[in-house]
């Protein structure tokens, strides 16, 4: 009796996330793997192959584009791990009471307003007539405006800048449960500072770094705003193509095999950073 | 004469300009290879002496001394002490022999070198088998025995252990007490230890230091702090005591009589401590101190004689005791007797009448005024 009603209950809780499940993700996926299995053969007649993703590797544009858009996403991981381990250390170590609410809250801030608005903010500050050009016109070191939008390290920035949140709360999570005494252990015992960073800190923020990595990873992946706005014509990135099948193209079957091309890379690329970190899924879930 | 491992002059730590200091001036010295406590309450400033000694917390005055050079200017890595830390500090990401290795790998002790000595360690506290451990796989007792060989493997001059029994039940803190003190011989090792746990102390320790805000009360052997307390904190502080305050009405000599505020009148001894008719004082007896007797005539050569009722019987094996009302005193005025190890009074009972007498010898008199 009693196991039937408590089965029964956890059929009803685990409903709306099943269904949600199926209907927005699974569903979806299933139905744009077999449209990138379509090959147009003639007006409105298709055969199924793997023609689609042929054309894929066959283009250097869009291998070429894939790369980079791999490459570029996992340095944008990196920078957002270099820059992001020290300010959630000093938040989650050495800021106290009000200090570290508001640090916290300052990471925050720039996800109260769109993510449209924010790169815009990125443009106005960076643009030819824009403050950083303005400022290194009046100090000097500038002979006239210089031009610092449209290419790579532009993307790089917004990228880094969107994702930061996102590296900094895990970190934040998994250094505030090391205890501080086991870092003063580490001096006590005659570690110095790099070391008790590599051996003790480093090890115990682990699971913190991998989840960071791999939500910043694809975020950066799949961003399609930043690189579109703060980007040049030479820095293509691959949901730009992905968009433009779907689009501009109505070539539906093309875009759904680089849909699945992406989401294999990141698949990829997260069990392999989870193997070769020594983490499991579980762990870094949580 | 050789310098004690461990000296602090006048050691003084202020958080706050305007808050009064959480050390206040402490001075004490601790000789090669002995077992020096210091006890205090909660929050009176001991662990702060601690993380001085260990160089985490910079002295706002004073000195440490390590064997006779201070070492005010050491960075915590490169001074000669270790600490056991309250809630261990093990390295959770490390196996037990690489937490007892760290400090070794980090002196740069070649890797055989540090295999052989680990397992020398491990052997020492009785634990060989448990190198490749996780550190959440132990039980506390071996926790505690690895953080202190994961100190104890360096060869400090001076171990430090803050309240390290703290976290364990009380049947196991009985039995770490003994190990602990016989670790700490086999081992040789000056250990300077912190609780609040009076038995812990007592038990363990060669010196002991007992602390009040900030400030050492007496530094002194268990027996000296127990039968010989300098002050009424340590008097209340140390063992267990019945406590009286009144007004002395009479001096002579070295014992003098005490009007109490509850309506008795006692006799005390002053142990050559200035108090003269008129002024406040506080009178500590200890409860073995104190003689039951069947009538009067039984309390012959006791200064100190009441006749009362027995109002609360309090039965714990050897360590059994009663409350005793005297009469003619308020419903408040109770006094803690401890029954005689013989069995004389196994059969007293709540209500029963007894008489009760003590010495005047074994009453501590104390000025009241430094008690406040
Ligand atoms: N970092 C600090 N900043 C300000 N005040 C502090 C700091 N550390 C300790 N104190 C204060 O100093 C006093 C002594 O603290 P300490 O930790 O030395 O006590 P303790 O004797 O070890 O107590 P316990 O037995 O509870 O561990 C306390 O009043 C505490 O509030
Ligand atoms: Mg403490």
């Amino acid at each position: 009796m009693t196991g039937t009603s408590a089965r029964l209950g956890f059929v009803l809780l685990l409903a709306p996330a099943a269904l949600w499940l199926t209907l927005l993700i699974v569903i979806p996926h299933i139905d744009l793997f077999l449209v990138s299995l379509r090959e147009r053969i003639g007006v409105g007649q298709y055969t199924t192959s793997f023609a689609n993703y042929g054309t894929f590797l066959d283009e250097p544009l869009y291998l070429m584009t894939f790369a980079r858009t791999a490459i570029m996403s996992v340095l944008a991981t990196a920078l957002t791990l270099l820059i992001g381990f020290p300010v959630a250390y000093y938040i989650a170590k050495l800021a106290r009471g009000r200090t570290r609410s508001v640090l916290f809250l300052l990471c925050l801030v720039p996800f109260w307003v769109s993510e449209l608005v924010r790169t815009f903010g990125w443009m106005i500050l960076l643009r030819e007539t824009g403050l950083v050009s303005s400022l290194l016109q009046w100090a000097g070191l500038a002979a006239g405006p210089v031009e610092l939008l449209y290419n790579d390290a532009a993307i790089m920035v917004g990228l880094v800048y969107t994702s930061m949140l996102f590296m900094v709360v895990p970190l934040i999570t998994t250094l505030d449960s090391l205890d501080d005494a086991v870092i003063e252990a580490g001096y006590d015992l005659g570690g110095s500072a790099p070391s008790i960073l590599r051996e003790i800190v480093i090890p115990h923020a682990m699971p913190g770094i991998v989840s960071g990595c791999i939500v910043v990873f694809m975020l950066s992946l799949g961003n399609y705003l930043t690189p579109i706005m703060l980007g040049g014509k030479d820095s293509l990135w691959f949901t730009e193509l992905i968009y433009s099948q779907f689009i501009l193209r109505f070539n539906w079957e093309l875009g759904a095999a680089f849909g699945f091309v992406l989401l294999l890379l990141s698949s990829v690329i997260v069990w392999g950073t989870l193997r070769l970190t020594g983490q499991t899924l579980r762990e870094t879930m949580g | 004469m050789t310098a004690p491992d461990l000296e602090c002059r006048a050691l003084t730590k202020r958080f706050a300009p305007d808050a009064p200091p959480a050390v206040d001036g402490v001075g004490f010295s601790v000789p090669s290879g002995s077992f020096f406590s210091i006890l205090g309450p909660s929050g009176c400033g001991k662990t702060t002496i601690m993380r001085m000694v260990a160089g985490f917390l910079e002295p706002s005055g004073g000195d440490i001394l390590i064997r006779g050079r201070s070492v005010l200017s050491v960075p915590p890595n490169k001074r000669p002490v270790n600490m056991v830390f309250q809630h261990l500090a093990l390295f959770p990401m490390m196996n037990v022999a690489e937490n007892i290795g760290y400090g070794l790998r980090r002196r740069g002790t070649s890797k055989p070198e540090i295999a052989r000595k680990v397992g020398d360690v491990l052997e020492r506290i009785g634990l060989p088998e448990i190198g490749t451990r996780r550190v959440d796989e132990l039980s506390g007792g071996q926790k505690q025995r690895v953080a202190i060989a994961r100190c104890m493997v360096l060869d400090p001059d001076v171990l430090l252990l803050d309240e390290p029994l703290g976290a364990l039940d009380l049947k196991l803190r009985e039995h770490m007490k003994v190990e602990l003190k016989a670790l700490q011989a086999a081992f040789g090792t000056t250990f300077v230890y912190i609780t609040h746990d009076q038995s812990e102390a007592l038990v363990m320790s060669d010196a002991v230091a007992v602390m009040n805000r900030g400030r050492f009360e007496q530094i002194g052997s268990a027996q000296d702090l127990y039968y010989r307390p300098q002050t009424p904190f340590v008097a209340g502080f140390v063992g267990d005591s019945n406590r009286w305050r009144g007004r002395v009405t009479r001096v002579d000599g070295e014992s003098l009589e005490l009007q109490t505020d509850g309506g008795l009148t006692l006799r005390a001894a002053r142990n050559g401590r200035a108090i003269a008719a008129g002024d406040r004082a506080e009178v500590f007896v200890r409860p073995e101190a104190i003689h039951p007797a069947r009538d009067a005539a039984a309390l012959e050569g006791c200064a100190n004689m009441l006749r009362g009722e027995v109002s609360t019987l309090l039965f714990n094996g050897a360590a059994s005791r009663v409350r005793v009302r005297p009469e003619g005193a308020g419903a408040d005025t109770e006094i803690e007797v401890a029954l005689p190890q013989s069995g004389a009074f196994a059969g007293l009972a709540r209500g029963d009448d007894v008489w009760i007498g003590w010495t005047d010898a074994q009453a501590g008199a104390f000025a009241a005024a430094a008690a406040e």
